[in-house]
């Protein structure tokens, strides 16, 4: 009895201090999706403060749509990086009616879920999701913060091709390795380089004394991997076994701290290539850092993304004044702003325009920012 | 560079590191007629132990010279633990079962001790610290590394030990007779449970050994790096001829020159039209083709009457 009747205080008391604005004020919904339980947990939870921060800050700068006060509320679900989960939470996110969706995490999750928010034009903004597939699927609705994996290969590419002409490369056959692989090889190939090698293995190798072997031979300049750290951490470590000093490259899969560690002294020199410029160089990083620090701490890595998603949708509606995707989804494609990771503008696809990709070299164990390839500094 | 020896030298070394593993599986199979498919996950034990103690041991300042033979002891003592344990537990029960019985229990066991690897270790990749710092000779235009130089000779030392302890003493004379016949031999006052359990021993060491080694030249250990190993091994041990010791060592070190020079030449060979990464398609190929034309073995002997 006695609770109830304090909820019931409570409750009075709250109603009777909200400011008129906010009770007249009409809400309008927001998806925020990603692994919030799992092994991407913390990185799940980034995305979830990062649009978090976006829309509380909006919203108290009293934003109204068509003369009408509103205020947007945040609706966040669990994808648990799981393609199944996605497409369910996706279909309840639209059941519920939200007008727009910052999400997912994976590519692996974000590509069936864009499916279904394609099939009810609710527009999607990826902080984090690069497979190139992602945007190529001819919808709308579906667009990225992030450089993909084509821009990312194309950067890797360039930067090799700076080391020597003559370029080795190894991929692992999963999509995301042989992907990139492609794009390294048409950009090494564009950009004067010259293929010497191309070899192959699995995602669950750990000997390639034998085709390392093969690429000695060759004299390779330079060899980019495209695959992840539990292979390319014993594959610079058997190069230096076998004399090999060519400088080791390879993509974000492998540009982890993991790598570090596997590798150990043989890390030492490589070159990884991350998608988006590093935190410190963002053009309103070191406002963000703060700002995200005081409420939730430490930035891991996509919350700037996702931040900006979340404005890049809000300021889309506020321009076409109207929450409704059908009016503000032209909006969003001609958006133009200045966002936390710099200026953000789309392509046809959906892709972030001249996305940046930062290539880091472990230097005393560290990874450390070396140049950033597209982007605001290529302009 | 000379390539045919550089792949020669990746293929001997990648070879003993299968006949030591391999050994494992000839062991135990000529005395119980039993394929013991936990025997790679002995290894991955072996690995994942070497690997964690000599991580905690260099944290706390034990010089190198000390801490890799402890590591190695350590990594002795539990595999032949757990492979003592996997014999009483799951393999004695069924010692007079149908054939088929034990086989599943060896899978079964197989993927229990990889689970519980997981469960103890994670599932993340260990790293083994560099405490060998790599040096590299130069041997008529190839490369060798002293890693590789220790490998071939700690493998080399551990099977002329393992052929010493089979020809020469007394526990080998009654492993050889366990293995020609089990009975007879229990009747000839050998007490055949402890011979087996001796093979056991000796098998667990074994992949102790080959553990370390393995996890010392890739520089990484994994709960689930013992499948593969222990397939490619047991496809080595059935092309020297199961049963076999020195068939082991000639299924082991064939096997490793052949992935080896198949992954540096199939792409030339075929035109690209297969890539490096069928190189684990040659341990498979050759288990193959040795069943349809050589069932026995390179230097297996016939055992028709007594399958």
């Amino acid at each position: 009895m006695t609770s109830k009747l304090l909820i019931t205080l409570v409750l009075g008391a709250a109603s009777w201090s909200m400011p008129a604005w906010l009770t007249a004020a009409e809400t309008i919904e927001i998806g925020c999706v990603a692994p919030l339980t799992g092994p991407q947990a913390h990185l799940g939870k980034d995305i979830e403060n990062g649009a978090r921060l976006a829309v509380d800050t909006i919203n108290a700068s009293t934003p109204t749509i068509g003369g009408q006060p509103v205020q947007f509320v945040l609706l966040v679900e669990d994808d648990q990086a799981d393609p199944k989960t996605a497409t369910v939470v996706a279909q309840k996110l639209v059941d519920e009616g939200v007008k727009g969706v910052v999400g997912h995490l994976n590519s692996g999750a974000s590509i069936p879920a864009s499916r279904i928010y394609a099939e009810n034009g609710v527009p999607q903004v990826s902080p984090a999701s690069t497979a190139v597939a992602y945007t190529n699927q001819g919808f709308d609705t579906t667009y990225r913060l992030m450089a993909n994996d084509s821009q990312q290969g194309k950067a890797l590419g360039q930067y090799a091709t700076r080391l020597g002409k003559r370029v080795a490369v190894v991929d692992d056959r999963t999509a995301y390795g042989q992907g990139l692989i492609d794009e390294v090889v048409k950009s090494v190939e564009a950009s004067g380089g010259k293929v010497v090698g191309r070899e192959y293995t699995t995602d669950k190798s750990t000997d390639f004394t034998a085709i390392l072997t093969s690429l000695k031979a060759k004299r390779p300049d330079v060899v980019v991997f495209g695959g992840m750290d539990p292979q390319a951490a014993p594959m610079v470590r058997q190069m230096r076994t076998l004399g090999m000093k060519t400088p080791f490259m390879g993509g974000d899969g492998m540009q982890s701290a993991e790598f570090i560690k596997l590798a150990g002294p043989a890390a030492e020199g490589a070159v990884g290539s991350s998608p988006g410029l590093p935190l410190e160089q963002m053009p309103g990083g070191a406002d963000f850092t703060k700002r995200f620090g005081e409420r939730f701490g430490k930035v891991q890595i996509y919350a700037p993304f996702s931040h900006d998603a979340a404005v890049v949708l809000i300021q889309a509606m506020l321009r076409a004044g109207s929450a409704e995707p059908k009016q503000y989804l032209p909006e969003l494609a001609k958006t133009q702003l200045d966002g936390v990771i710099g200026p953000i503008a789309f392509d046809a696809k959906g892709d972030l325009r001249d996305g940046p990709v930062t290539l880091y070299q472990v230097k005393s164990g560290q990874w450390q920012p070396v140049e950033t390839i597209g982007g605001p500094a290529a302009k | 560079m000379d390539v045919l020896l550089q792949q020669l030298i990746n293929g001997l070394i990648l070879g003993s590191l299968y006949a030591l593993v391999a050994l494992g599986y000839t062991m135990v199979y000529g005395i119980l007629e039993l394929i013991n498919f936990a025997h790679g996950e002995i290894v991955m034990v072996g690995a994942m132990v070497s690997v964690s103690v000599l991580v905690a041991l260099t944290a706390a300042g034990v010089p190198v010279a000390l801490a890799l033979p402890l590591a190695l002891a350590a990594a002795v003592v539990v595999c032949v633990v757990t492979g003592v344990l996997v014999e009483r537990v799951a393999y004695r029960p069924l010692r007079n079962a149908p054939r088929l019985a034990p086989l599943i229990t060896a899978i079964g066991v197989s993927i229990v001790l990889q689970n519980l690897a997981m469960i103890f270790w994670g599932r993340q990749y260990l790293s083994f610290p560099p405490v060998i710092e790599v040096q590299v000779y130069a041997v008529l235009g190839a490369t060798v590394s002293n890693i590789q130089i220790l490998i071939l000779v700690v493998a080399a030392l551990t099977m002329g030990g393992l052929l010493l302890l089979v020809n020469r003493t007394r526990l080998g004379r009654a492993m050889r007779a366990t293995a020609q016949n089990r009975e007879v031999a229990g009747l000839m006052g050998v007490d055949v449970n402890r011979v087996i359990a001796a093979t056991f021993i000796v098998g667990s060491a074994l992949a102790a050994v080959a553990g370390l080694l393995i996890a010392s030249y890739y520089g990484i250990a994994h709960y689930n790096m013992g499948f593969i190993l222990g397939l490619k091994a047991f496809s080595a041990a059935v092309l020297g001829g199961i049963g076999n010791i020195p068939g082991a060592l000639l299924g082991g070190l064939l096997l490793g020159v052949i992935e080896s020079l198949g992954a540096g030449y199939i792409g030339d060979l075929t035109g690209g039209f297969l890539g490096s990464h069928y190189q684990d398609i040659f341990a498979f190929l050759i288990l193959i083709l040795v069943l349809t034309f050589r069932p026995s073995g390179l230097l297996g002997e016939r055992v028709a009457d007594r399958a």
